[in-house]
């Protein structure tokens, strides 16, 4: 996903004098052709992300179209006020991209991880939160965010995330992508949990299961169209993030259900993310999802029970 | 304002004042007429509480009616007691938290070169507001690239909500820190509007480093029984204290709700 971002961002720079990557001291070497081609315009703001988020809406403020880059919890965590302040009420046409979200640097202990940083920025006010699916929606998703009037918050992997459209998707953010038909059970995912979302469906379509899988990349503004059908249609709908339970796609999810007249509704809501807590486990990223349940088996298993209750 | 709208702050308010009458009256390249002018001089007020100076100076000079003064901070009026996002022309940026308007001017003096426009960028903060960790990593990246047409000024009135400015954190030798940061660092009366007037003029200095002002400031300068008195922090003044601040001022009544003391726009 990485390598994705930056050579469409090098291509959107040769086309576009106003975009203005700012990074916080990450990405060694990966804007080198960035660099060389449109001197000026990679600019590192050192190990200091809180002045980063107000230099980018200086330059917001004068027509540019800053990008921010750096890992997940830092950009997110750290910059809190200066993303709501700066960013949101301002509404400045700024796009942010957390790298390594999750719990892509699982090894590297919880300071590295971002589990709830989602569910912390979609309470903003005007803060467009996308978690892409691939790197094909990561090229759509930067592209649709420095076209945005308003703040955007990307939430993409590290590298060697598997491809899982066949070429670029026709993608516009708040508009979940159906891979996958199926009215038993409906699996909303957002973010690089993606494949692990059509393995599922495989596994519960062996079992006569009619399992639908959308990429549901963007947390907000919620597709309430898809919810709406999905959950008239489906017995079952499941989220699936490397995220917390609380407050992301499945928090978003939830709070949407609560406000829907029961008639409207048949299908339940099953979460699927990672638990309240910290992770201690000394692992890689695929160890820590199945931690946390988050593997096809383990997804299929909960839904068989959940059908069958 | 402060007496009819019930808002604090006055003592901060009137320690900047004579440095923002400098900034419009004199070294801003600004129009009131075109106040988005894309190459006009920008002006952030980062000490946002101190904004009934910056509404009284913007009105001054035309930016926009008085008659907004007097509504100042009232139920749906147009001034908010902290500016907000657009609320009237001439305010750059929302303000209010301490600590963004550096970092914002940062980012709008990197603009300035980028797009070859060559406005200039003022940022006045306040010494409370250098206790802010992100005042200090804009210091530390606005010379690294050579930003000479920014300017920050402190408002160095050595008091901070409930403290000396001095004690409550190590801000002392405060030229000398801007300085090791590495920018041209000079010292100012910040009461001297012949002296601010010049040094605000003289951006860039044709030193290719980035102009730090620290102006000694009287917190509540201008009324005997403000000055130097931390609780003008807070404190809003009565009916007869407005009028014997006006008397002291050499105004009439009706300049109590706003007006231009120092005669100078």
């Amino acid at each position: 996903m990485r390598n994705a971002f930056a050579q469409q961002l090098t291509e959107l720079a040769r086309q576009d004098e106003r975009l203005v990557l700012l990074s916080g001291d990450i990405g060694n070497r990966l804007f080198d052709r960035l660099k060389a081609e449109c001197p000026g315009r990679f600019i590192n703001c050192g190990v200091a992300e809180g002045n980063m988020i107000g230099v980018a809406t200086g330059l917001a403020l004068a027509g540019l179209r800053p990008v921010c880059y750096t890992i997940a919890p830092f950009l997110t965590y750290r910059c809190l006020e200066q993303i709501r302040v700066d960013l949101c009420y301002h509404h400045v046409p700024v796009t942010l991209v957390g790298t390594g979200a999750g719990l892509a640097y699982a090894s590297l202990g919880a300071t590295h991880h971002s589990c709830e940083e989602m569910g912390m920025l979609r309470l903003l006010p005007g803060l467009a939160v996308v978690a892409p699916g691939d790197p094909w929606e990561v090229r759509a998703a930067l592209r649709a965010a420095v076209q945005h009037p308003g703040p955007v918050y990307l939430r993409i992997g590290k590298k060697g995330e598997p491809a899982v459209h066949a070429a670029e998707p026709a993608f516009a953010i708040g508009r979940a992508l159906r891979l996958r038909e199926g009215t038993d059970v409906c699996l909303l995912n957002a973010g690089t949990l993606l494949p692990i979302a059509l393995q599922a469906a495989e596994l519960l379509s062996a079992d006569g299961l009619g399992a639908g899988v959308y990429s549901f990349h963007t947390l907000k503004p919620l597709d309430e169209t898809v919810l709406a059908t999905e959950f008239t249609r489906c017995r079952l709908v499941v989220t699936l993030e490397e995220h917390s339970v609380l407050g992301g796609l499945g928090g978003s999810v939830a709070e949407w259900l609560a406000d829907q007249p029961t008639a409207s509704v048949r299908a339940r809501l099953m979460r699927c993310g990672t638990r309240d807590e910290f992770l201690h486990l000394t692992c890689e990223q695929g160890a820590a999802r199945t931690h946390f349940g988050l593997t096809p088996e383990a997804i299929a298993s909960r839904v068989r029970q959940a059908l069958s209750a | 304002m402060s007496h009819h709208a019930r808002t604090p702050h006055l003592g901060s308010a009137l320690s900047c004042l004579d440095i923002l009458v400098a900034a419009y009256g004199s070294a801003l390249r600004i129009d009131p007429r075109q106040p988005t002018e894309p190459n006009r001089d920008r002006f952030i007020l980062s000490k946002g509480h101190a904004a009934s100076a910056l509404y009284a100076v913007l009105a001054e000079r035309g930016f926009f009616p008085g008659e907004w003064l007097d509504r100042f901070a009232r139920h749906g009026a147009e001034l908010a007691e902290q500016p907000a996002p657009g609320c009237a022309p001439g305010v750059e940026l929302a303000t209010g938290s301490l600590g963004h308007g550096l970092p914002v001017g940062v980012g709008l003096a990197m603009a300035s070169r980028l797009q070859r426009r060559d406005f200039r960028v003022y940022v006045c903060v306040s010494d409370g507001e250098c206790n802010e960790g992100t005042v200090w990593e804009a210091a530390l990246l606005a010379p690294a690239h050579g930003l000479e047409r920014l300017a920050v000024i402190v408002d160095y009135n050595r008091w901070q909500a409930t403290g000396r400015s001095d004690e409550v954190m190590a801000l002392g030798g405060l030229r000398e820190k801007w300085a090791a940061f590495g920018w041209s660092a000079v010292e100012v009366d910040g009461h001297d509007l012949q002296a601010l007037s010049q040094a605000l003029s003289q951006v860039p200095d044709g030193s290719g480093r980035p102009v730090a002002m620290v102006a000694r400031t009287v917190k509540g300068k201008g009324i005997s029984f403000m000055e130097d008195d931390n609780n003008w922090h807070y404190r809003i003044p009565t009916a007869a204290e407005v009028q014997e601040a006006a008397r002291q001022l050499g105004l009439g009544t009706a300049a109590a709700t706003g007006g231009d003391p120092t005669g100078t726009l």
